[in-house]
């Protein structure tokens, strides 16, 4: 007898707790943008990257790391899928109106790496942020940029 | 838009022919020969582009890059070609000489019963036969189809094995952490790097960084380009007149060669 109304009791205290928990989580995803939870991602240049979104989540990696042989081995010098692209597309600006680096926890690749506790260290040896001379031409430094704020766990 | 823009330009589309352009690029050099030897054809030289190559092609072994430095046209006092590639590379000074990355150096050698001193650009050599990708044991020093020496430093590990079998001590190691690189030129802390030969101009079709100031602002004492192609104004140099390697006993047939050494 004492146990099942332990149970039920436990079974109580587990249905309260799960809804508090997606109450936060819905909380959390209305505003985002100020939450420490969430990655920020900034929106880059133009149309769209050079693949799909979900795509290039799972596996940019792995389109880095062949663009990266198929240049230092062999000289292929493909924009594409190169790290420098990247950077270009998805420059952040600081406050003083100049690309952020890897420093600023603003910076794309920073934002979801922090987020997903995964430790990178391209940016040991690459530059993080592009020269001034690589910026795209239709972008002006200074330009506020919208931020998604969409983090869904399918992706 | 500067010449070799234009050529890179060009080069992309389908109806330009490099090798059209080679013949009459040797068709100028032969005409600058008759008209002022040894003169005419410096300035032709410097300002040509090197060779024309997709962005998306693979580098072949048809290509086998090299300088000639003539060292009568190389001033003791200068060192526009370290500069230059310091500022290309990004390589910054720690204010420890002893430690700091040295991709390019003047070397002063000294005859000691005469006192003649000259001082001479030296770099990596870019051996045809390298020491440094024969000791390295993970395979990141590696020569390109083209015969750049490099390191891959995805896979160097620091060990400096190259820098001890390098009979011109061009390589580098770096001790620190470093920040802010240049964007073509990707270095950092725990790796060993050396003289590109600025493979990423090389692939644009420019010069080397060091051949460029030495042309603009130096004596012009260094000409770059490829040793496999007979109408390239190199070949055709180190062809008709005497040029030395150094260390060419050690059988490395390394692809900088000097002239008056």
């Amino acid at each position: 007898m004492n146990l099942r109304r332990i149970s039920i009791g436990m079974l109580a205290i587990m249905l309260v707790a799960i809804s508090s928990m997606s109450a936060v989580v819905c909380a959390e995803e209305d505003n985002a943008a100020s939450s420490a939870l969430l990655p920020v991602i900034p929106v880059g240049q133009g149309e769209a990257c050079v693949e799909e979104t979900g795509f290039m989540r799972r596996n940019h990696m792995e389109l880095l790391k062949h663009q990266r042989d198929e240049t230092m081995l062999k000289g292929v010098r493909r924009e594409h899928y190169s790290l420098k692209e990247c950077l270009n597309c998805h420059v952040v600006y600081g406050p003083d109106a100049t690309p952020v680096t890897v420093a600023s926890p603003s910076h794309f690749c920073r934002s979801c790496h922090d987020y997903a506790a995964v430790s990178i260290d391209c940016f040991q040896c690459h530059a993080s942020r592009p020269e001034s001379g690589d910026l795209p031409a239709d972008h002006q430094p200074g330009s506020v940029l919208s931020v998604t704020t969409s983090v869904s766990g399918s992706d | 838009m500067s010449s070799e823009t234009k050529d890179r330009k060009k080069a992309n589309t389908p109806g330009f022919d490099p090798a059209r352009r080679s013949f009459l690029g040797a068709m100028a050099t032969a005409a600058g020969v008759t008209l002022a030897p040894g003169v005419i054809l410096y300035g032709i030289s410097n300002t040509s582009p090197v060779h024309a190559k997709a962005v998306d092609a693979e580098v072949s072994n048809a290509v086998r890059w090299g300088m000639l430095i003539d060292l009568n046209r190389c001033d003791n006092g200068c060192d526009e070609c370290v500069s230059a590639c310091a500022t290309e590379n990004g390589l910054s000074s720690f204010g420890r000489p002893e430690t700091d990355a040295q991709w390019i150096r003047k070397v002063e050698i000294k005859n000691s019963q005469t006192g003649y001193s000259k001082s001479l650009p030296v770099m990596c050599q870019h051996c045809e036969n390298p020491p440094c990708v024969d000791v390295c044991p993970t395979g990141a020093s590696f020569k390109r189809a083209d015969g750049i020496v490099l390191v891959d430093k995805h896979t160097c590990i620091g060990c400096r094995y190259c820098m001890m079998a390098c009979p011109y001590k061009a390589r580098s190691f770096v001790h620190e952490s470093l920040e802010d690189q240049k964007p073509y030129a990707p270095r950092g802390k725990g790796t060993v790097e050396s003289c590109t030969l600025c493979v990423h101009r090389i692939d644009a079709d420019l010069n080397p960084a060091c051949v460029e100031a030495c042309s603009d602002s130096g004596g012009g004492a260094m000409l770059f380009g490829d040793l496999n192609d007979p109408n390239s104004v190199i070949s055709q140099r180190v062809g008709k007149y005497a040029s030395q390697q150094i260390r060419a006993d050690l059988g490395l047939n390394p692809g900088i060669r000097y002239r008056n050494l």
